[in-house]
């Protein structure tokens, strides 16, 4: 038997696993998955966790419920991975040998890096929401605050879901409003981005929409250290921000067993062709996920657009046929702003976000770079998408790389923008 | 995309002022690139970090992030700060005739 060993059984690693039970002849391949942690967390639902719009147990699933049962699963943690002999060893001291090595280990946040973050204040007067954990903290301080200033800082990028950080300052916009207290509640986002996004014309969007919403941002703030003690953020070019709760958004770094295995960079992310996958070092170790370096946002929807990809490219390589350079970078997000509407962004490598209709030109029904209701919805939905049809390896019927139908290069004129 | 006539020679950018090409790239034109960010002049220092980033770059392809300069070039974080201030890894990008750093979408 020939063997698949996928590395990780979260978003990517379960969507990979499910897809490849489908397409390869399981008489010749073995497919094993290793993860450490039984749950299977919804994380697209920590941002509704503060605001007492979810609950952790409705974010949280049993793995192998979503794992196809012609999948070996092990659950123990990963300890290294020694791609010269084509070898994973486990915590329990299992060799794993493979043919394939599929690497989607995902990233965390390391509060720990960054001087007077993750020391006596954690949890009290710093908060996080980027674990369920953190999350569930958070919605008990949301609850009892009764004014004051907080900062939502983000101190590195790349991070997870780069929208959240002002998803969160919107919903506490309406969150506070709706309490009788948004008058005595100041929401800044600190960030080391020159605008709300890194593309102009969504930069620009969103940029409007957080100023109507009276939601400041604090540009190239790179934070150098916390001082929990006067509770003010302190940037590399001496800024000083003062909070009353500082909502962290710490380094985001790959896992430790990529670094470990001389598989990652600086953050512990691995270099991969950003179209294939395929590793920058080794010819069978790919990386799905966030756990890649490509430059795509790391979020679940781009994770699902590259394996839908992936499977069908795999197996030709299997087969000795060259990759085909299929993934564009195509990325969906849907951004809370707060009273029951979201705004939705579609963009990939080379296109910015830009405003229009989707996936129908002209129809919709979601409106691109603009607030609606139905956008709402549709982040309402993808909650059971994820579960029902992304995890069980079944196919949206939505192509996976991006199109510039629907999307409005006039966008000025329709907005009357001088 | 714009063309854009910078110490005497013509050059094609990108809308946020990044040249298109890197092979258009002199030395000359980082002194003017380095003036539009308000650097007013280039220091021993400054190209340290602007030749270490042309010559990763060049290895990969890429302009290295903010902890890929630390972390390679051996500037400090802080040091980085007050030769390129405000966001360094842009600007030394900018300088240094590369894309924008990618990963941060
Ligand atoms: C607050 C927040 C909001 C988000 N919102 C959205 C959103 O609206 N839309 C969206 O598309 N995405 C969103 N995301 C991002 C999305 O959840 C991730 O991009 C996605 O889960 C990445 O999948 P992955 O498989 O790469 O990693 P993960 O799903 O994190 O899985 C990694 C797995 O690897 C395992 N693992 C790691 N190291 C080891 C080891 N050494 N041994 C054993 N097991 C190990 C972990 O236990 C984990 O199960 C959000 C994320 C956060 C934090």
């Amino acid at each position: 038997m020939k063997k698949i060993v996928i590395l990780g059984a979260g978003t990517a690693g379960t969507m990979v696993a499910n897809h490849l039970t489908h397409l390869m002849d399981l008489n010749e391949w073995q497919i094993t998955i290793v993860d450490e942690d039984p749950i299977h967390y919804y994380q697209a639902g920590y941002i509704f966790v503060p605001f007492g719009k979810a609950t952790e147990k409705q974010l949280m699933k049993q793995k192998k419920t979503y794992l196809s049962s012609k999948v070996r699963m092990l659950q123990t943690k990963i300890e290294l991975i020694q791609p010269e002999n084509n070898k994973v060893i486990l915590q329990d001291k299992t060799v794993l040998d493979y043919d394939f090595l599929v690497i989607a280990t995902g990233c965390d946040i390391y509060p720990e890096e960054t001087p007077g973050l993750g020391e006596h204040e954690w949890g009290k007067s710093i908060h996080s929401f980027y674990t369920l954990k953190t999350a569930v903290a958070l919605e008990e301080k949301i609850r009892n605050f009764q004014g004051g200033r907080i900062v939502v800082n983000v101190v590195e990028n790349p991070i997870k879901c780069p929208v959240a950080p002002m998803e969160f300052l919107m919903l506490s916009d309406a969150y506070f409003t709706q309490k009788g207290i948004r008058d005595c509640v100041e929401l800044i986002y600190a960030t080391p981005n020159s605008g709300a996004f890194t593309k102009p014309v969504a930069s620009k969007l969103i940029g409007d929409m957080l100023d109507r919403k009276n939601i400041k941002v604090e540009e190239d703030f790179y934070i150098e250290h916390a001082d929990p003690d006067a509770k003010k953020i302190i940037s590399y070019d001496e800024r000083e921000l003062e909070y009353d709760l500082l909502v962290s958004i710490p380094v985001n770094k790959g896992a430790d067993v990529v670094g470990k295995s001389g598989l990652g960079d600086e953050l512990n992310f691995s270099p991969v062709n950003k179209s294939t996958f395929l590793s920058d070092k080794f010819a069978n170790i790919f990386v799905l996920g966030d756990a890649a370096n490509a430059p795509t946002s790391k979020a679940g929807s781009v994770a699902h657009y590259a394996v839908d990809l992936f499977g069908e490219n795999f197996k030709r390589y299997t087969e000795g046929k060259e990759l085909e350079e299929k993934f564009d970078g195509h990325t969906n997000c849907f951004i809370e702003s707060g009273y029951g509407k979201g705004v939705l962004l579609d963009f990939n490598y080379e296109q910015e976000p830009l405003p229009g209709l989707f996936p129908v030109p002209g129809i919709g029904p979601f409106a691109l770079l603009q607030e609606s209701r139905l956008n709402h919805i549709g982040k309402l939905s993808f909650e059971w998408m994820y579960w029902n049809i992304l995890m069980r390896g079944r196919k949206v019927p939505l192509a996976p790389t991006m199109t510039m139908a629907g999307k409005w290069t006039d966008w000025e004129k329709r907005f009357n923008v001088a | 995309m714009a063309s854009k006539v910078l110490a005497g020679k013509t050059v094609e950018v990108n809308e946020e002022g990044f040249l298109v090409n890197p092979a258009d790239w002199t030395k000359e034109i980082a002194a003017e690139l380095a003036k539009e960010e308000g650097i007013a002049e280039l220091t021993e220092a400054h190209w340290k970090v602007i030749d270490f980033s042309r010559q990763s770059a060049g290895t990969t392809g890429a302009a290295p992030t903010l902890r890929g300069i630390t972390s390679g070039s051996g500037v400090s974080t802080k040091e980085l700060f007050s030769l390129f201030p405000k966001g360094p890894a842009k600007k030394v990008a900018k300088i240094a005739g590369l894309g924008k750093p990618e990963g941060c979408v």
